[in-house]
């Protein structure tokens, strides 16, 4: 029987990474619900151990089930039918599954009938379940909106729709607008406090909402009567036995098609506020994006992984000039390069994984009681590292599954084009990773931040001070002559003190910085397990020297002057 | 209402993964050499216990299953899926067995179970392909049987109602309880393991096995006692030696021969009907077709 998790050797080795040790501890809070629940871990080993139990369902439901209503979901997508969303059949099949393995609430404490998982484990089964069908994936990550329901709800929240998710309820963040998309400050939702029946009545309309049909919404709209920006949004819940919300119409996209993205209504539609009024879009929306980045991280991981199989098999298959294609160094290289890409995408996803596990464990664990010294540096270390690495990741690994199945429909050539082969699907479910929870230009954004303050060059000291084998000796020089270089270029960037010229030339900064932060990861798992990683972390380190130098060259040339030649011009 | 539910499975050779010195000289089966698995019909068997307990709430659910010690795994599968309790039959006494011996054994187990409502098995096992054992334990039990089960439809009033999956359709029969069902390969597939089931039982063993195993979770056993597996020997179940295993078992397999089907000659029809007429014609001559 296929297995997901089995099959890929990759996923066992991030879930076995030395910081797990710590990340396990904390989470169960030196497993205390032993005594309480009988599906509690006793120890570390005994939690690592149900961790790859676990895994191996998601693996075995990924492969068998999800995968192969994959073609028919893509074909049929879903429909609104008076004002409520009909899945493809596929779709309602592997929520059920899903459901009946007792898979969903995943990362939600066992007193509400969750597993108490880390967020690594989460992330790894969000990858599988991408490389199933990405569209499924999100119907199965934004279970995710539930930690901030946790995060930030009340007691009567949590005991209210936790334990309803961990029954399989689905979710859905509903934030986009018509004219709020990439600037949600816009958001127009009218939230109305109704004193009668002492509840918030929400009015107005949502566009592109994932899974729009959900039971259980998380949404965002504008509380505060006459403001304009963010600060008078705030969140709320709203629950779908209550009534007030219709979709009415599903889009009908280029991939994805198992996700139904749709357009709702709010008609009056009772609802409860989430935590505090005015936080809205400034405190939880953020928190909500973060958790959102990471999971599009994995779609996109999950979906490289799907692009490198299909190119493999393909290419082996497929003989011309008496040979098989695989044979050639044309498609060989395109092979090492999309592995490469894969092995450097999920790398920095399991790595951000652990930074978001270990500062949200310490933040769950300081409202418990106070944190020692230790904690609290532990905290500010990883919450800084998680906010660095969640664009940085998920800019690289989205704009990567679009390279990498690009490329694998170029290895099928003409066959690739029809649609007889997964690949061309592949291609249209990885369009729209670099654009959601914030587009590629978005994440530069936010991650500039951190090139200019040095966050990633301080996160690959730690990784440097690591002993190499002798082997990977000149792989670890080249990237720090790469460093060297990648200091240059910001400082020269950075002291035009030109603010447009910076946003300019931020794309090649920041890529830079994802060649070098993965570089040294992938360098790292080489260094730990050759025969698995030896060969991306080669190509990779080659193929990030040959990109930096590329964009050395254009900005050490480049005059800010002709800027102006970029600018579109109104008169021309 | 709530039901007695027994589901009989067997631990079987992984026949789809068949090695070069995968049978005897005796022709027999070399188990030891094949990947063990769950016999897939006794998976849809399994499903359809736990659709019954779901819509009979208060229903329990016990997996008999008899083999060597290492099918305590078909037990703890069985638990995490959602079975209520197992027990393993194993016994030297019990090797060799055919079905009738292996039908005996399991009938005695099953007596000294006692209540039942619905013995569930599957169809036949992948091993032997014989499609006895079902039967033969009705018989022993002296109750009723349906075989071919792909679904049940309801069971009310002490009276089941079950379509039967025939080679030309489908028969929609009704009886009383208590009976024995097997269940056909195109029934409802059975649903994964539990990740909450697979925490709580993955540490599940039985005797045997805590004795060669690690002793690291000894005191576990003591804390949560569901863990322990049961075992049933021959004296267990007051079975008759003489007949279970070899000697309680008269099929000898005489020689396995691989036959495969080849071309000896080939003619040409058109598609008249005075040519259709006489292939068939011809056909029913040779008794190619009856």
């Amino acid at each position: 029987m296929a297995n997901f998790f089995l099959d890929n050797a990759s996923l066992k080795y991030h879930l076995r990474h030395n910081l797990m040790k710590r990340i396990v501890e904390l989470k169960e809070r030196s497993f205390i619900d032993k005594n309480r629940f009988d599906y509690a871990p006793v120890d570390f080993e005994d939690a690592m151990d149900s961790y790859e139990m676990v895994m191996e369902i998601v693996g075995d439901i990924m492969a068998n089930v999800v995968a192969t209503n994959a073609a028919d979901v893509d074909r049929l997508g879903s429909r609104v039918d008076n004002g409520r969303v009909q899945y493809a059949s596929g779709t309602s099949r592997n929520l059920q599954i899903v459901t009946k393995a007792g898979l969903m609430g995943l990362s939600m404490p066992r007193r509400f009938g969750g597993l108490n998982f880390p967020m690594v484990t989460f992330i790894m089964a969000s990858d599988m379940a991408a490389r199933a069908d990405a569209g499924f994936c999100n119907l199965w990550a934004l279970q995710d909106c539930i930690i901030t329901l946790y995060e930030f709800g009340n007691e009567q929240q949590h005991n209210q729709f936790i334990p309803r998710v961990c029954c399989g309820e689905t979710l859905s963040m509903d934030l986009t607008e018509p004219d709020a998309g990439s600037d949600l400050q816009a958001v127009m939702l009218k939230a109305v406090y109704d004193e009668k029946e002492n509840c918030w009545r929400l009015n107005g309309v949502k566009r592109f909402i994932t899974n729009g049909d959900a039971d259980i919404h998380l949404v965002l709209a504008r509380s505060e009567k006459d403001t304009k920006d963010g600060r008078g949004l705030s969140m709320f819940i709203y629950d779908k036995r209550d009534g007030g919300v219709d979709v009415r119409r599903v889009e009908d996209k280029m991939g994805i098609k198992g996700s139904p993205t749709c357009e709702l209504i709010y008609n009056n539609a009772k609802a409860q506020l989430c935590g505090e009024r005015k936080y809205g879009l400034i405190k939880y929306v953020m928190s909500l994006m973060n958790g959102a980045r990471l999971g599009i991280m994995a779609q996109a991981t999950g979906i490289s992984e799907a692009a490198y199989r299909e190119a493999v098999i393909y290419a082996k298959e497929r003989k011309q000039f008496g040979k098989t294609i695989i044979e050639f160094p044309a498609v060989y290289e395109m092979i090492a390069n999309i592995k490469a890409k894969l092995d450097a995408s999920r790398s920095i996803l399991y790595e951000t994984a652990r930074f978001v596990d270990m500062y949200k464990i310490l933040e769950e664990i300081a409202k418990e009681r106070m944190l020692n010294d230790t904690e609290k540096l532990e905290l500010k270390k990883y919450k800084k590292l998680a906010d660095a690495f969640t664009p940085l990741g998920k800019a690289m690994n989205t704009e990567y599954a679009n390279q990498n199945t690009y490329d694998c429909i170029q290895i099928h050539g003409g066959s690739g084009f029809m649609r007889d082969y997964v690949c061309e699907r592949l291609y249209r479910d990885a369009r729209i990773t670099n654009i959601y929870e914030g587009t590629t230009q978005l994440q530069i954004v936010a991650a500039i931040r951190h090139v200019l303050t040095n966050t990633y060059l301080n996160a690959v000291k730690e990784y440097q001070e690591i002993p190499l084998i002798s082997k990977l000796d000149n792989f670890g020089q080249k990237l720090l002559r790469l460093v060297e270089i990648y200091k240059q270029l910001v400082e020269k960037v950075a002291s035009t003190r030109n603010t447009e010229y910076i946003d300019f030339q931020s794309r090649r900064l920041v890529e830079c910085a994802w060649y070098i932060v993965s570089g040294y990861l992938l360098l790292i798992d080489a260094n730990k397990n050759f025969n698995e990683f030896g060969c991306s972390a080669v190509v990779y380190i080659n193929y990030g020297e040959s990109e930096v130098k590329k964009i050395q060259n254009l900005i050490d040339t480049f005059n800010i002057e002709n800027l102006k030649f970029y600018k579109f011009n109104c008169d021309n | 209402m709530s039901l007695q539910i027994i589901v009989l499975a067997k631990q079987v050779p992984d026949t789809r993964n068949v090695g070069g010195n995968a049978i005897n000289k005796d022709g027999t089966v070399n188990r030891s050499v094949l990947p063990v698995i769950f016999n897939p019909e006794d998976l849809n068997a399994l499903e359809l216990a736990f659709s019954l307990k779901e819509q009979y709430s208060g229903s329990v659910i016990t997996l008999l299953t008899m083999g060597p010690p290492r099918a305590a795994e078909i037990i703890r599968e069985g638990l995490f899926r959602g079975i209520d309790m197992g027990y393993l039959l194993t016994d030297r006494v019990f090797a060799g067995s055919d079905t009738l011996a292996t039908s005996y054994i399991l009938y005695m187990a099953i007596k000294k179970i006692g209540v039942f409502d619905i013995i569930i098995s599957g169809r036949q096992a992948i091993d032997g392909d014989t499609a006895q054992v079902g039967p033969q334990v009705a018989e022993k039990l002296k109750i009723p049987q349906i075989t071919y089960v792909e679904k049940i439809q309801s069971i009310k009033n002490s009276k089941i109602v079950a379509e039967r999956r025939l080679e030309r359709g489908v028969e929609i029969v009704e009886c009383e309880l208590p009976i024995l069902v097997t269940v056909n390969a195109s029934a409802s597939e059975c649903r994964p393991r539990n990740a909450r089931l697979v925490q709580k039982y993955k540490h599940a063993k039985t005797l045997f096995e805590k004795k060669i195993g690690s002793e690291i979770y000894t005191d576990l056993y003591n804390i949560r006692p569901y863990l322990n597996l049961v075992e049933w020997n021959a004296t267990d179940i007051k079975a008759d030696n003489k007949q279970c295993g070899f000697s309680g078992s008269p099929t000898k397999v005489k020689k396995i021969e691989n036959v495969v089907f080849k071309v000896k000659d080939s003619r040409r029809f058109n598609s008249s009907d005075s040519q259709i007429e006489e292939f068939i014609l011809e056909l029913i001559k040779n008794h190619a077709i009856v």
